[in-house]
């Protein structure tokens, strides 16, 4: 036990924890954490708003597999990061954000720049915390980051009243921690694992869905595998995209509202599906009554609450995807010594297949540049391992479907809340944590522009990405479903052309490009990723493109608009 | 369900053992509200000085109590969660009723129905009796109806608490 503030309590605890980087801005109710910081190996990150701490935490998280930190002050710093940390709850990314917060004394006088975070916060985090004395700082820390990092991840919110972070005690740093009501649950029950591979192995036309759950347990080997025995196509959703390699045979690539017509044709097919570390979310699925609707389901997730949730299931399994794909594997393979070497399935889904790479060959004809093609473009061009982050709307349904992902923690967007926003400084945390990749932000321009500010922050800490903005001077997929479905009523979704992003990149002292036809854009990508600095590229494309294929909301799959 | 109050939805009885914490029953009303479950009642009792017993009824059906059990237990603090079998638990409520008693006659019949209500007057004034009952909820509606023929002027009711009969328990 030695004698120290809370705030260097505090700095050494995360130093245990291994932190590397913290992103964040500071103001009053941090500053003696901020003091600590500057003396500290810990590198910071100054962001121009909170929100993008939080979103560029989730960022780093996603590409590295290892917890976000991100850190604002009281009142309006904290209330910044909400629309992250809730970006970073409906996407179980484990984040830890740090907030300061008036002193003990004050708390509940409404005093200047007090907010109510934990309240705010409650509903939006796996778990949260106000520091009530310094001493209790570093179990604390242990805590949330043991919950924010184990079962189904999450962000934890820890908020420090800023006498917690100046007053000094007795300080001791515990090695473990135990919770008594948080036990998450890894292993999958052995009769359940046995029943799921007698599924398997009897099916005729199985599908496996996958989802961000493979990812964040690690489990794209076992899943390539498994699949490969038993001759399985896999989908996956905008989260598991990644998971399995979508250059792959078995690839179907996305299913949803916005998926392939290989994955939502199949899954109207298939007579079992496999899902794992999904959640059905009623993007993924269409209209709940009419998904899969010839198939039984296997539901693996780690959190018993996602099964049973949104679509009934045939046989729940609670487990880590990871463990329980390998003992579904193991089952497997005892009960079927050879891998499956042909089946009229695995033709139907070949067939599948090249029609919608027939399909998506068409999507790239056509005048002006095609945000298909641009994809098939920038795949050709980027190593296999660069990591593609996108921002919200056509952008980031045209990177899901054309843009096809090798790795997992290569293809980062936001899934459950869809924040516009959220791509730019995602793609500044994921660079943070994998330096020696590209890192390209497919951005639409009325995402970028809530987020640009960034750009100070990417020039500034030297975090040099590529933004790719297809231009329609529009909020396009709002204006898309104006088209289809408001009779072409463009109402409040004309940006116009505003601003020059070349000029508003050079403006930070940015690179920018302005790009008109494919070997220009080739060779400013081209350029970007030489580029020492964070380089734009406004790619214009026609105000009128719509996203394709699309199912309407709340629709069965089979009305599939093409 | 038998025991608790009828309506054409069920209503469940739920406990939950949970830290004895500031905040907890803000994070467990909370995360009922903002899943859309219907509460009924909620009542909340120290077990010991880290330890707190909540007393839950919902309404709904099966695949609604489901998901109230699995979201609580999602809770970090919560520490455990069953659902009781009403035909096969204890369920009791205690309520206080201070009842319009101007004349004797009335005093007389109040005293009456309370012993067969195994109730008791707690308090006396020369207008009004405060009787105390404990039972079902069943029982005290039953009770109350009868109370209203005098006038009731105040009510005051916990809310119930419950217990699975038998050696079995909700392990702390
Ligand atoms: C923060 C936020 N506000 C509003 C929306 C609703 N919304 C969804 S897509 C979209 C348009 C996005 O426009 P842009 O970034 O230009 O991308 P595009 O669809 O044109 O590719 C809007 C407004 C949202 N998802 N997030």
């Amino acid at each position: 036990m030695v004698v120290m503030s809370g705030a260097k309590a505090l700095v050494e605890a995360l130093r245990r924890e291994k932190v590397e980087v913290i992103f964040g801005l500071p103001g009053g109710a941090i500053m003696p954490v901020y003091d600590v910081l500057y003396d500290s190996d810990i590198r910071h990150v100054l962001v121009r708003h909170e929100q993008c701490a939080a979103h560029a935490a989730e960022g780093y998280a996603r590409a590295s597999g290892r917890p976000g930190i991100c850190m604002a002050t009281s009142g309006p710093g904290a209330t910044n990061l909400v629309t992250g940390i809730t970006d970073a709850y409906m996407d179980s990314v484990p984040v830890v954000a740090f907030t300061g917060q008036v002193p003990t004394f004050m708390v509940g006088r409404d005093a200047f720049q007090e907010a109510d975070i934990i309240g705010i916060t409650a509903p939006i985090t796996k778990h949260n915390y106000q520091v009530r004395r310094p001493e209790d700082i570093p179990y604390v820390v242990k805590e949330a980051f043991y919950i924010a990092t184990t079962g189904r991840p999450g962000p934890v919110l820890v908020d420090l009243p800023r006498d917690t972070q100046v007053g000094e005690a007795d300080i001791e740093f515990p090695e473990k921690v135990s919770i008594r009501g948080y036990k998450p649950q890894t292993t999958p029950h052995p009769l359940q694992v046995k029943k799921a591979a007698e599924m398997l192995v009897r099916a005729e036309k199985p599908l496996i869905l996958a989802g961000g759950g493979v990812i964040i347990s690690g489990a794209s080997k076992e899943l390539v595998e498994l699949a490969e025995y038993l001759l399985i196509p896999v989908s996956t959703t905008l989260m598991g995209k990644g998971c399995f390699p979508e250059n792959h045979p078995l690839s179907l690539g996305m299913m949803g509202m916005h998926g392939t017509t290989a994955s939502n044709k199949a899954v109207l097919e298939a007579d079992l599906i496999l899902a794992v570390g999904v959640r059905f979310s009623d993007r993924t699925t269409g209209k709940f009554d009419e998904f899969a609707p010839k198939a039984k389901i296997i539901h693996v997730d780690i959190d018993p609450a996602e099964i049973g949730k949104n679509i009934p299931v045939d046989v729940p399994i609670v487990g880590d995807a990871k463990t329980t794909l390998r003992k579904i594997l193991d089952a497997v393979k005892s009960l079927k010594e050879d891998r499956v070497k042909e089946t009229p399935w695995a033709q139907r889904v070949a067939e599948l297949k090249r029609e919608f790479e027939e399909y998506a060959e068409k999507m790239c004809q056509g005048e002006g540049l095609k945000p298909p093609k641009l994809m098939k473009l920038m795949r050709e061009l980027l190593p296999p391992k660069a990591i593609v982050t996108t921002e919200v709307g056509q952008n980031q349904m045209w990177a899901a479907l054309y843009f096809k992902a090798y790795h997992p923690r290569t293809f980062i967007s936001s899934g459950g809340l869809g924040t516009m926003g959220f791509g730019f400084p995602a793609s500044i945390g994921a660079k943070a944590a994998a330096p020696d990749v590209p890192v390209v932000d497919i951005a639409g321009d009325g995402s970028f522009l809530m987020t640009q500010q960034e750009l100070a922050c990417s020039v500034s800490e030297n975090i040099p990405v590529t933004v790719v903005i297809l231009n329609n001077s529009m909020l396009g997929m709002v204006a898309q479903w104006q088209r289809l479905f408001f009779d072409r009523r463009y109402a409040s979704t004309n940006l116009g052309e505003i601003p020059n992003f070349v000029q508003l990149a050079k403006s930070y002292g940015a690179e920018g490009y302005r790009v008109d036809d494919y070997d220009e854009f080739t060779s400013a990508f081209r350029d970007s990723m030489k580029n020492e600095v964070t380089t734009v590229i406004d790619v214009p494309i026609s105000p009128e493109e719509n996203v394709f294929p699309m199912v309407p909301a709340g629709r069965s799959f089979r009305e599939m608009i093409v | 369900m038998a025991g608790v109050r009828s309506s054409n939805e069920q209503s469940y009885v739920i406990t939950a053992l949970v830290e004895h914490r500031p905040g907890v029953l803000f994070r467990v009303s909370n995360l009922f509200r903002r899943r859309n479950f219907n509460i009924e009642n909620i009542t909340v009792g120290t077990v010991d000085p880290t330890t707190a017993r909540m007393t839950i009824v919902i309404k709904g059906d099966e695949k609604v109590v489901e998901q109230v059990v699995k979201q609580l237990n999602k809770l970090v603090d919560v520490v455990r969660v069953s659902t009781l079998d009403p035909e096969n638990s204890v369920i009791r409520e205690l309520a206080l009723v201070k009842v319009h008693a101007p004349n004797s006659t009335a005093r007389g019949d109040i005293v009456q129905f309370a012993e067969v209500f195994r109730g008791r007057v707690v308090d006396a004034s020369r207008e009004s009796l405060i009787v105390e009952v404990t039972g079902t909820p069943d029982k005290i509606d039953a009770f109350i109806d009868l109370m209203k023929t005098y006038g009731v002027k105040e009510l005051a009711r916990t809310g119930i608490t419950a217990m699975v009969r038998g050696p079995k328990t909700v392990p702390g």
